[in-house]
């Protein structure tokens, strides 16, 4: 379930990507100087650090490093 | 002048950094030593060294000039897409080729598919394919050398003298200290280019009497307004340039970069702050590109904008040698140089400068990478390690690190297109269509050699497709594509101002899913590897 939520997170981000919301706008401008556009895509950034925090604290494949360090191990024996 | 000397002592300082590595690692002439630092990278120098890698003159010079032409859709383009894709695609396949690396002994992507698909020559294909795209990278950080050095002495460094300079330093470097060398300067680098962009934006922004006026000004004038916005990009370019990113991974820098880490952990801060990193490079050069349009009193800048009127008012009349030519003259990848000159004291022009400079050089990986590749999959594999030894080995690598500078600065000299162009059309496309081999090695089973052959075929034709085409039919003026072939109505093929679309798309799109397709096909008829083979790779990741 939980694999399937992240899955589902990676995908909304990635249509959320394409904002055609703001397409022909500059409109607010943000702190009087930045287009909305541009604030989004901005924002956008931050969000995809914030999911890939999220990637990592529940889906890192530790298998993978236990694997190797085994492997590491089984030779530093043989030696 | 003064800018260009802390240009020049940033350039001593790299060479000392790749001279003092060369020092600590004279006792080991290994090759995963040379090649891979010996596989122990820590994590702040893997995060640093694996961004900065990536990040090329094209991140300031090419975004900013990209924006200048294009407006705030630049970011979106290019900037927060890899946010998503390039963190992503590390997560999933740079942590388990590094476990693979670690587990086999890999040292190039090639290896990998020579072992998981049981080939040899075919292997051999892949690094032809791989070499030949990653040498348009490798000379867009030598143009940007030119034109950095050109535009910060005031002229007085012509651009070829510029790029020879930017060469030499890199190639010095690499030569000398090889992966562990190329790792430091990348990071010295990369804490350079991240400053550079706070700074600058402070700084000129000051300059400018402040943004708030400078928008507003913009908001007003029906030529510069839509620069604000997107809708100059059509919404299908913007899907497409999504696909762009995929070829992050795909690049063998990166992959041999991801074998260089001492830990899997190392790899957590990396896919965590790489979309900050980016953000911290790319909004201040895409927004001050934007705001270069406002600047009147840069002669520089008045003489492209002048270029970009006449292109749009007169463009369709034209020859296209004259449309090109003006085109030329349009592009903005020295904006920021030409702002910061405007706006900064001259101290800090010069340490901005060499801010630019540190982007500008990141094709160190690419050429170090160049020749990992050379050796490991051309040298040691026919045979030549085996014969002559590991010192000869890593003696072969060095001189092939010089040839192909020398080789790329040739290039340099003469390639007439901008340096952002020159790297989508062509490095960037192709390796995303090369990404669905890695997925295919690591994710499925039922993958073949013939497989990963006919990928590679499709992605060297349709790379050489879209540089014929481009060539043949020369780019319209702005405004409404050229349509040449339409089905049924629909339009298929249609030469655009700034390249190619194909039904609205950029290449890069069929190009992948043509590349994807290929390698389910042709595998699903072919003969898969031996079972133990498939097991071998399976295993350590269905644990």
């Amino acid at each position: 379930m939980k694999r399937i939520l992240l899955v589902v997170a990676v995908i909304a981000l990635y249509v959320l990507h394409q904002d055609f919301w703001f397409w022909s706008t500059a409109h607010p401008l943000v702190f009087g100087f930045v287009p909305i556009g541009l604030f989004y895509q901005g924002c956008f950034s931050v969000a995809a650090s914030l999911l890939m925090w999220l990637l990592v604290k529940c889906a890192w494949p530790d298998h993978l490093e236990r694997e190797v360090g085994q492997q590491e191990n089984e030779e530093d024996i043989a030696l | 002048m003064i800018p260009a000397i802390f240009v020049f002592i940033y350039l001593a300082a790299v060479l000392y950094i790749g001279i003092f590595a060369f020092r600590q690692a004279r006792g080991r002439e290994r090759a995963e030593d040379y090649f891979l630092a010996s596989r122990s990278l820590g994590p702040f120098v893997f995060l640093f060294s694996l961004f900065g890698t990536n990040m090329t003159a094209f991140a300031i010079l090419g975004s900013s000039g990209h924006a200048f032409s294009n407006g705030i859709v630049t970011f979106g383009l290019m900037a927060s897409s890899s946010g998503l894709v390039i963190p992503l695609t590390i997560f999933l396949i740079g942590t388990r080729v590094w476990a693979l690396g670690k587990k086999f002994g890999f040292m190039t992507p090639v290896q990998m598919f020579r072992d998981r698909w049981e080939c040899g020559h075919i292997g051999t294909v892949i690094f032809v394919v791989q070499a030949v795209l990653l040498v348009p990278y490798i000379i867009i950080g030598i143009m940007g050398g030119g034109t950095t050095l050109n535009v910060i002495s005031g002229g007085a460094v012509p651009y070829w003298f510029g790029g020879a300079i930017v060469a030499l330093v890199v190639m010095s470097y690499v030569f000398f200290g090889g992966m562990r060398g190329t790792a430091w300067v990348n990071t010295f680098q990369t804490i350079l280019f991240l400053l550079f962009g706070i700074i600058a934006i402070i700084v000129i922004g000051s300059g400018m009497g402040g943004f708030r006026s400078a928008a507003n000004a913009m908001l007003a004038s029906p030529a510069l307004a839509p620069l604000l916005t997107r809708e100059r990009i059509s919404p299908l370019y913007f899907f497409s340039y999504t696909f762009i990113p995929l070829s992050a991974i795909a690049f063998p820098h990166i992959l041999i970069f991801c074998l260089t880490a001492e830990k899997m952990n190392h790899f957590k801060k990396t896919v965590i702050f790489y979309p900050l990193c980016i953000l911290a490079i790319w909004l201040p050069c895409v927004f001050l590109g934007v705001m270069a349009n406002r600047v009147t009193d840069i002669p520089q800048i008045k003489a492209r904008q002048e270029a970009r009127r006449v292109l749009a008012t007169q463009g369709k009349t034209m020859a296209p040698e004259a449309r090109d030519e003006l085109r030329e003259k349009a592009a903005g990848d020295d904006v920021i140089m030409l702002l910061l000159q405007r706006y900064a004291p001259l101290w800090l022009a010069g340490l901005l400068g060499a801010g630019i400079m540190a982007a500008v050089m990141a094709s160190d990986s690419q050429i170090l990478a160049l020749s990992t590749m050379f050796t490991e999959d051309v040298f040691a594999f026919y045979g030549g390690k085996r014969r002559f030894g590991e010192a000869v080995q890593v003696h072969t690598g060095r001189i092939f690190i010089v040839i192909i500078t020398i080789v790329a600065y040739g290039v340099a000299l003469r390639a007439p297109e901008t340096i952002f162009e020159l790297a989508i059309q062509y490095a960037f496309s192709g390796f995303a269509a090369l990404s669905p081999l890695l997925v295919a090695a690591l994710f499925w089973r039922g993958s073949t050699k013939w497989g990963a052959l006919a990928v590679t075929l499709w992605v060297a034709a349709a790379v050489v497709a879209v540089a014929v085409f481009q060539h043949a039919v020369p780019a319209p003026a702005p405004g409404p594509p050229l349509v040449v072939w339409t089905i049924g109505g629909t339009i298929a093929l249609a030469r655009t101002p700034g390249g190619t679309a194909v039904f609205g798309f950029m290449p890069v799109v069929p190009m992948v899913l043509g590349s994807a397709l290929l390698m389910v096909v042709v595998s699903l008829v072919t003969r898969k590897p031996k079972q133990s083979t498939i097991a071998k790779y399976f295993q350590i990741q269905s644990k």
